[in-house]
């Protein structure tokens, strides 16, 4: 790079000719401010001084209430409760230390409480309020009340706190609230949202966070001229937020929560006919009232640090193989494809070859099953008769049969967060392994193995598919008009039913892997599966499950609906490191149909009275 | 410690002018925000006055030496903050307050000595390659503060550099092309802004069609401003301010109040001393030894007075609603340190000028 010479001289002269140029700029523009201000000064003095003898109208905000949450029989989960704080005006008070001091008679201020007051008098502007302390007590209020006149400046004002009545067992699903962000603040419209706002940080709350949140109202103050307060009149009232109705069951909810026990997971409860989720949990849970006020940074590493990664919504963003779950499935893809039909039997022998390929593919069973037909595949979940079917049928067939079920794809429930997972292809492979797809992956891809990962609402939203015979009832949580659709093929009635019959057998033959959760009085069809756990080390690898620590142990799957004549719940459940879908996830499934059932039983006594 | 680190007084006729207009401007923030407020913006001024001490004592050589260490710092700063925007969950912090408002701060003055060091043993006016380098150098930071997001600051932290471009004596066709691309590419521009911004604008130009949100508060300050008169209505007398209809009367609306009190003639007085003062700056550059003070110095106080038009022009409805405060008047420490700190810089090119030529 050639410099050119520099010459000093000429150079002082071009920079001391710029600096003439931009004097005589800022002279022009100062000229101009100079005559904005004369003539708001001297020329529109009168017109001005008028304005202010009249002026006497202030302007605020009336704040618009947050919508409650509902469950679907009208129990309130979330609402707002008046709550009282104390706070300062510290250009209008004297002796502030000494204040505080005094009110530590009144009100209980620990160190802490100190610190924080501290803090925002060093960094807020004296002249705007400061709060003392949140969530005063009744006896605090009243207390203060009385010695109100020994401390000018100081106000006790009412406010809105969020409180959520269930928080552990809805945390991921109302998600929680907190002050609005900058950022989030910036993108919002500033007639609506002023910068203390709640603003929906998660879940439903995030997701109907512009129904919730409502439109700001306007007050109208008259004040005389000493600054008195004459009147005060609501010249706009606000629109408070838009309530929600949940189609949650908050008792199933319960349940559903309490039936994991110790376990951490994912269960999902649906009535299949309308796609309305019932119940919706990930556990474990956390205290999400903890965050509506910024949580300490102590405890919030706690939660964000804790093995059981409580802050993590396992319903929607969890993702899992399906492992044998998708069984079922690849049966419907067969049956569509006659490639089997409802009396196609195989011999199983206790493992599979493709064609000219020495490597064996496994039965669960040493020796095989024997001969099976398609319900007992189901019932013994014979892995041989998958594998054979899923290669015959091929990749491409089986990713655009499971497609329509929203296996791998956003199912559009209304909550936030949401993740795809996969469905593996040979496009998803060339653009994501660049590498061409091998008939073995085919082979697993039967038993629900491989580079699948699936979130428990996608196994729901198949599910309903499943059991509905046929229905994609999109899932939602919020009541709305139900949106049918059917699947884009079709399948005759007598495909879904031996299906239904080999899940049916799952639980209720007495060769069924589920036999354990058979219910007396009703039939219940399911399906175990059992979805790998990566990481392992080489000797781990062949160590049973109960041998291995916990968090290496693979993850239980079950998947379920009843009654099996005209289902209404259908039921996902991932029990993470449970080792066996039958043995860790059945139970947990059963319980929540078993409270379903009972549920159901209770309101006909009622309505039969 | 050195004895002759401390030999350098900075240039007496600019500190005595600044004195003045910090005293007069704590004078006004009295009537704005009674003494508490008075007490606590002395102590960041006393602060900051070291600061521009400190820093008068450092060869302006020195921070030739470590400006690309200095802009290399604040990009990294503008980078992390990106991220810790991001991965903040839920949690309402302490920390993202103070921290997200810092180096966009620091930007207005290692963009300008950036863009100065870049052309600093360049024969001006600088070739295209030159400009090319500044170009990347004032793009990397407002386009990172653009995506805080924060626009006005991006521009503003743009103008400082281009002034450097533009003392660096760039051909007038250059200059006047530019603006015309500028000016041509504003509706592209407004596809851009956020709606609150475009609100901002659209407001500026028609006030009384929102009289509650941003109109209100120019409305206010006009009658403030009108309603001062020639002489003022006095020291704390001005209704406006003390009956609280003047919105942020100690910070972006300080110059309302004084326009209320002290009238015109407390509105030239004010003109008068940001005259003296950016005349003076703008003669320590010209006298300046080296490209590089000269440019930074010039581009420092360009940068000044357009705070200032920007400021004025805001509250007397001439220019859209942007927070910026008048400098070295608005209650607040930020400003008043980042500022005094590149007056420093400036006191520091005069002293150390006058030594050599002893």
């Amino acid at each position: 790079m050639g410099r050119q010479l520099k010459q000093p001289f000429q150079e002082k002269k071009l920079f001391t000719e710029r600096i003439i140029v931009a004097l005589i700029m800022i002279m022009v523009v100062f000229t101009l401010l100079l005559s904005r201000y004369f003539y708001l000064q001297v020329i529109q003095h009168d017109n001005y001084t008028k304005q202010a003898e009249q002026n006497k109208i202030k302007f605020s905000r009336i704040n618009p209430t947050r919508g409650l949450i509902y469950d679907r029989n009208g129990l309130l989960l979330a609402e707002n409760i008046t709550t009282y704080r104390l706070q300062v005006v510290p250009e209008k008070s004297q002796a502030l230390e000494v204040k505080l001091q005094q009110l530590k008679q009144l009100v209980s201020l620990d160190d802490e409480d100190i610190v924080a007051i501290q803090a925002q008098l060093k960094y807020n502007p004296v002249f705007k309020p400061i709060t003392i302390k949140s969530k005063l007590t009744e006896h605090e209020v009243s207390r203060f009340v009385v010695q109100k006149h020994q401390f000018p400046g100081f106000n006790i004002e009412p406010y809105l706190i969020r409180k959520y009545l269930y928080p552990m067992e809805l945390s991921h699903l109302i998600g929680f609230v907190g002050k609005i962000s900058e950022a989030e603040f910036a993108r919002q419209d500033h007639s609506i949202y002023a910068k203390d706002d709640y603003f929906g940080k998660t879940g439903l709350e995030k997701y109907y966070e512009q129904q919730l949140h409502g439109t700001p109202g306007q007050l109208v103050t008259e004040i005389n001229a000493q600054g008195k307060q004459l009147s005060e009149k609501i010249s706009t009232p606000p629109t408070n937020g838009t309530h929600l109705n949940l189609t949650i069951d908050m008792q199933l909810q319960k349940a559903a929560y309490r039936a994991f026990g110790e376990e951490t997971g994912a269960a999902i409860a649906v009535n299949p006919n309308t796609g309305e989720i019932l119940a919706m949990v990930s556990k474990p849970g956390y205290d999400t009232n903890e965050f509506i006020n910024g949580i300490s940074q102590v405890n919030y590493d706690k939660l964000a640090q804790s093995p059981d990664k409580p802050l993590f919504d396992r319903s929607i963003k969890g993702g899992y193989e399906p492992g044998s779950t998708i069984k079922p499935y690849i049966a419907l893809a067969g049956l569509y494809h006659q490639l089997i039909t409802p009396e196609s039997t195989m011999i199983s022998s206790g493992s599979y070859k493709i064609p000219n390929q020495d490597r064996p593919y496994h039965d669960w069973k040493q020796g095989g099953h024997g001969k099976v037909d398609l319900v007992n595949s189901l019932a013994e979940s014979v892995n041989v008769f998958f594998y054979d079917l899923a290669y015959r049928l091929g990749i491409d067939k089986i990713h655009d049969f499971l497609q329509p079920f929203k296996f791998g794809q956003l199912t559009g429930i209304d909550i936030a967060g949401e993740k795809r997972g996969i469905l593996p292809s040979r496009t998803w492979k060339r653009a994501n392994r660049d590498m061409i797809w091998f008939p073995g992956e085919t082979v697993i891809t039967g038993i629900g193995q491989g580079y699948f990962v699936i979130t428990p609402v996608q196994m729901a939203q198949a599910l309903t598919t499943l059991a509905s015979k046929g229905q994609v009832n999109p899932l939602h949580l919020v009541k709305r008009p139900y949106v049918k659709k059917p699947l884009p093929f079709d399948l005759k009635p007598q495909h879904w039913q031996v299906v239904h019959d080999g899940m049916t057998a799952v639980i209720n033959a007495p060769n069924g892997t589920a036999r354990a959760i058979r219910a007396k009085d009703y039939l219940i069809a399911g399906k175990s599966g059992t979805s790998q756990v990566f990481g392992k080390s080489e000797e781990d690898i062949y160590k049973k499950n109960d041998e291995l620590p916990k968090h290496l142990r693979n993850h239980a799957l079950f998947i379920a609906f009843a009654p099996i004549e005209q289902p209404e719940i259908a039921v996902v459940v991932v029990a993470e490191h449970g080792a066996s879908g039958t043995k860790a996830a059945a139970p947990i499934a059963k319980s929540i149909i078993d409270s379903f059932m009972q549920e159901r039983q209770d309101l006909k006594a009622v309505s039969d009275e | 410690m050195n004895k002759r680190f401390f030999t350098y007084m900075p240039d007496p006729v600019l500190l005595t002018l600044l004195l003045l207009l910090l005293g007069y401007g704590l004078v006004v923030l009295y009537s704005a925000g009674g003494i508490v407020v008075v007490e606590r913006q002395a102590v960041r001024i006393a602060l900051g006055l070291f600061g521009l001490y400190l820093v008068t004592q450092f060869r302006p050589e020195r921070f030739e030496q470590f400006t690309p260490l200095i802009y290399a710092g604040s990009v990294l700063l503008l980078i992390a903050v990106f991220f810790f925007g991001i991965t903040v969950k839920g949690a309402q912090r302490w920390l993202d307050l103070g921290i997200s408002i810092q180096p966009s701060e620091l930007c207005k003055i290692s963009l300008p000595m950036m863009v100065a060091w870049i052309f600093r043993h360049t024969a001006l006016p600088p070739n295209w390659r030159y400009l090319l380098a500044a170009a990347v150098a004032i793009g990397i930071c407002a386009g990172l503060i653009y995506k805080q997001p924060d626009l006005g600051t991006a521009i503003l932290v743009a103008a400082s550099g281009l002034f450097v471009v533009f003392l660096a004596g760039i051909s007038w066709k250059f200059i006047f092309s530019g603006l015309l691309v500028g000016a041509l590419s504003l509706p592209v521009l407004w596809q851009f802004l956020h709606e609150y911004q475009r609100q901002r604008v659209l407001m500026f130009l028609n006030p009384e069609s929102d009289p509650l949100n941003y109109g209100w508060n120019i409305i206010q300050s006009k009658i403030a401003i009108g309603s001062g008169g020639f002489w003022g209505k006095g020291w704390t007398e001005g209704s406006q301010t003390q009956l609280d209809f003047l919105p942020e009367h100690s910070t972006d609306f300080i110059l309302s109040v004084l326009s209320e009190e002290f009238g015109f003639f407390g509105v030239l007085l004010l003109f008068l001393l940001y005259t003296l003062i950016i005349m003076r700056c703008l003669y320590i550059a010209q006298q300046a030894k080296t490209t590089y003070n000269r440019l930074l110095c010039g581009a420092l106080t360009l940068i000044f007075f357009v705070y200032i038009t920007i400021n004025a022009g805001m509250i007397s409805g001439v220019l859209p609603v942007v927070g910026v405060p008048l400098p070295l008047v608005s209650y607040g420490g930020t400003s008043v340190l980042t500022l005094l700190a590149s007056f420093g810089i400036i006191t520091s090119v005069h002293s150390h000028k006058k030594l050599i030529q002893q």
